[in-house]
């Protein structure tokens, strides 16, 4: 911008600082919407609502931070991006296989019980997996370089747009949207759906239901693991990245209500750009804005903007 | 059929008339013989920290024992009073009853209001929304100038009790917080074992019939949020003046989770489980201490063993083999 030249304004506030915040906005929304998402597809199929979120989108950061060690150990760059890559696909899958175990183990013996035992559970391994990573590791950040094919960025004229900022929010739009495709249009999704309104039936006409389960565990969780191995280079990779996200993006699915697969991501974006509002206009607010509309929604509709029963 | 939590609460059976049985009264017994002579065999500072909690506990059991909530933001409760407790004993001079007596009132206060907006939700929703509402309160703690953000509030004064006990006295203050808990206890005793515990207890086995029979359930499950929030003031008022201290982490949700642990840990909807699931619990923290962040661990791996395998907590086993509501 030219010396001299007026800087424009919106209600006061530089264009410039308004849409950097609605951009930062629109990548913790990006990374609301995973989660919730997540949240959403377990909730819908286990009836358990998964403390151990965040501490599985942590352990997705770690994955990628352990596997950028071993891929890129200093000598050869063109690794260090193979590391990144790698990590993306491999870091969801390490996730999604220890959701797996923890499914088949422990989380198994719960149906039975009421759902509230499932949420305990489900906080003590959240407790357990933040606790051994912050013996290892400290409460300190590690830092993940972005990788180089994602560096740099683009001048749009009224703001900056990294490439890697702007790579999250695209690739995490297209994980939700092809998750609520598989969910909603393919046979796959229609068993999924199925199984939740009533498992038994669809047992009764030969589908594994125990095993679509699992598996269904284990994909939500996969997705908390990809949403960490994007937030590495963002956020730093830290033991207790997940631990205060997880309760916002809790507020999120209640929002959105709890369960509905659409819900989630449109909430989870749109939280994320009105929190990014919220700095600029009233910071104070900021931290506090998505549980004060939570409380508004829940008076107007209990069940939460998309859901259908409380 | 699915269980539910209240199939692994070893309720007492319901009698107004009989309202004190004898193995209870005798259990009451040694447990307050137990904390008199306590002091003087153990630290009076950690038993101190031990009755505050015990308190806590005591007063979040109530709702999810006997009311079948789960709350997840029980900490709010607990922080804003002992926020409120150590301002106005601190910077307006209050001594320590009037102290405690306004951060209960605040914990009321809040308690109402939150739990006018939670109380129609149930099961998973419920601890989800206390849980936000709870973190609200969390940040509006860290921002608000008179708690001191992440400094807190230190050196609060303790003062002098009716202007007559001198609270500085490790002593003095180990039998005044013995009162105040047992007090605490004695005021959940008498909810749950009273006609307004047993209409509680209709609406935790059977909400639709309670209604038909003409109770407002939303009144009385309102009712017992109030109580439950208003003595885990209480117990937060009361922290803040032992410990001089009032501070973030009884506001974090990390809290919320303790409390349940401790429920969880002495055994859910029975009378003693709580005060001794808190006392299992700082005790392992005390000796856990040096060791750091395997605190977090080991009450992790607490949380999967009694949910896996051990749901009636230690009373609630030990009431089932004495046969006897404990």
């Amino acid at each position: 911008m030219p010396a001299g030249e007026e800087i424009s304004t919106v209600f006061g506030v530089p264009v410039q600082a308004l849409f950097g915040q609605v951009l930062i906005g629109l990548i913790n929304g990006a990374f609301y919407a995973m989660l919730s998402l997540g949240l959403s597809v377990i909730f819908g199929l286990l009836n358990i609502i998964n403390f151990a979120h965040g501490a599985l989108y942590m352990t997705g950061a770690f994955a990628a931070y352990f596997l950028l060690q071993w891929a890129g150990l200093g000598y050869w760059w063109s690794l260090l991006l193979a590391g990144y890559w790698w990590s993306l696909l491999l870091a969801p899958i390490a996730v999604g296989l220890l959701g797996v175990v923890l499914e088949k183990t422990m989380l198994k013996r719960l149906y039975h019980l009421d759902h509230l035992y499932g949420l305990l559970l489900t906080f003590g391994i959240a407790l357990i997996i933040q606790g051994g990573f912050r013996n290892e590791f400290g409460s300190s950040g590690l830092p993940y370089a972005i990788p180089s094919q994602l560096t740099g960025g683009y001048n749009l004229g009224f703001m900056f747009l990294p490439t890697y900022r702007a790579w999250v929010v695209v690739f995490s739009i297209v994980v939700c949207v092809g998750t609520w495709v598989v969910i909603e249009r393919t046979r796959l999704g229609a068993y999924l759906r199925a199984a939740t309104e009533n498992p038994t039936l669809v047992r009764a006409f030969g589908i594994n239901v125990p095993r679509m389960i699992t598996l269904t565990y284990g994909f939500g969780v996969a997705l908390a693991g990809l949403a960490g191995v994007l937030a590495a280079p963002i956020y730093q990779v830290n033991p207790l990245m997940g631990a205060d996200l997880i309760i916002v993006v809790f507020a999120v699915v209640v929002i959105g209500g709890m369960g509905s697969i659409m819900g989630s991501i449109v909430t989870g974006f749109t939280l994320g750009i009105v929190e990014g509002f919220t700095k600029v206009f009233y910071p104070e607010a900021s931290n506090t804005v998505i549980f004060v509309i939570m409380a508004l929604v829940l008076l107007v509709r209990p069940a939460g903007l998309f859901g259908r029963t409380a | 059929m699915t269980a539910t939590v209240k199939d692994y609460v070893v309720a007492p059976p319901v009698s107004v008339a009989a309202a004190w049985p004898r193995h209870q009264m005798l259990a009451f017994a040694v447990m307050v013989g137990l904390l008199v002579i306590a002091p003087f065999v153990a630290y009076p500072v950690f038993l101190m920290k031990a009755l505050c909690f015990a308190l806590f506990a005591c007063a979040f059991n109530l709702l999810i024992g006997y009311v079948g909530l789960l709350s997840f933001g029980h900490a709010a409760f607990l922080g804003a009073a002992g926020y409120v407790s150590a301002h106005s004993a601190k910077v307006w001079g209050l001594p320590p009853e009037l102290a405690i007596l306004a951060g209960t009132a605040t914990a009321a206060g809040l308690g109402l209001v939150i739990g006018a907006l939670t109380i129609r939700s149930r099961g998973i929703y419920f601890a989800n929304i206390t849980l936000a509402f709870a973190q609200m309160v969390f940040f509006f703690s860290v921002q608000a100038k008179f708690t001191g953000g992440e400094d807190g509030i230190q050196a609060v004064p303790q003062g002098r009790l009716l202007g007559v006990l001198d609270l500085q006295q490790t002593y003095t203050l180990y039998f005044v917080v013995l009162a105040i808990f047992l007090i605490g206890f004695l005021i959940v005793y008498r909810a749950i074992h009273s006609p307004f515990g047993q209409v509680l207890k209709a609406v935790r086995e059977n909400e639709p019939r309670a209604i038909s029979l003409g109770y407002r359930a939303e009144h009385y499950k309102l009712m017992a949020f109030v109580l439950s929030a208003t003595l885990s003031g209480l117990a937060g008022g009361t922290k803040a003046l032992v410990f001089q201290l009032a501070s973030l982490t009884d506001v974090h949700w990390t809290m919320s989770g303790e409390v349940v642990l401790m429920t969880l840990l002495g055994g859910l909807g029975t009378v003693f489980g709580p005060a001794v699931g808190a006392f299992i619990v700082i005790g392992l923290e005390h000796w856990l201490a040096q060791l750091g962040s395997w605190l977090t661990i080991v009450q992790g791996a607490i949380f999967v063993v009694c949910v896996l395998t051990f749901r009636r907590g230690v009373v609630g086993e030990l009431s089932r083999l004495l046969r006897k509501p404990l």
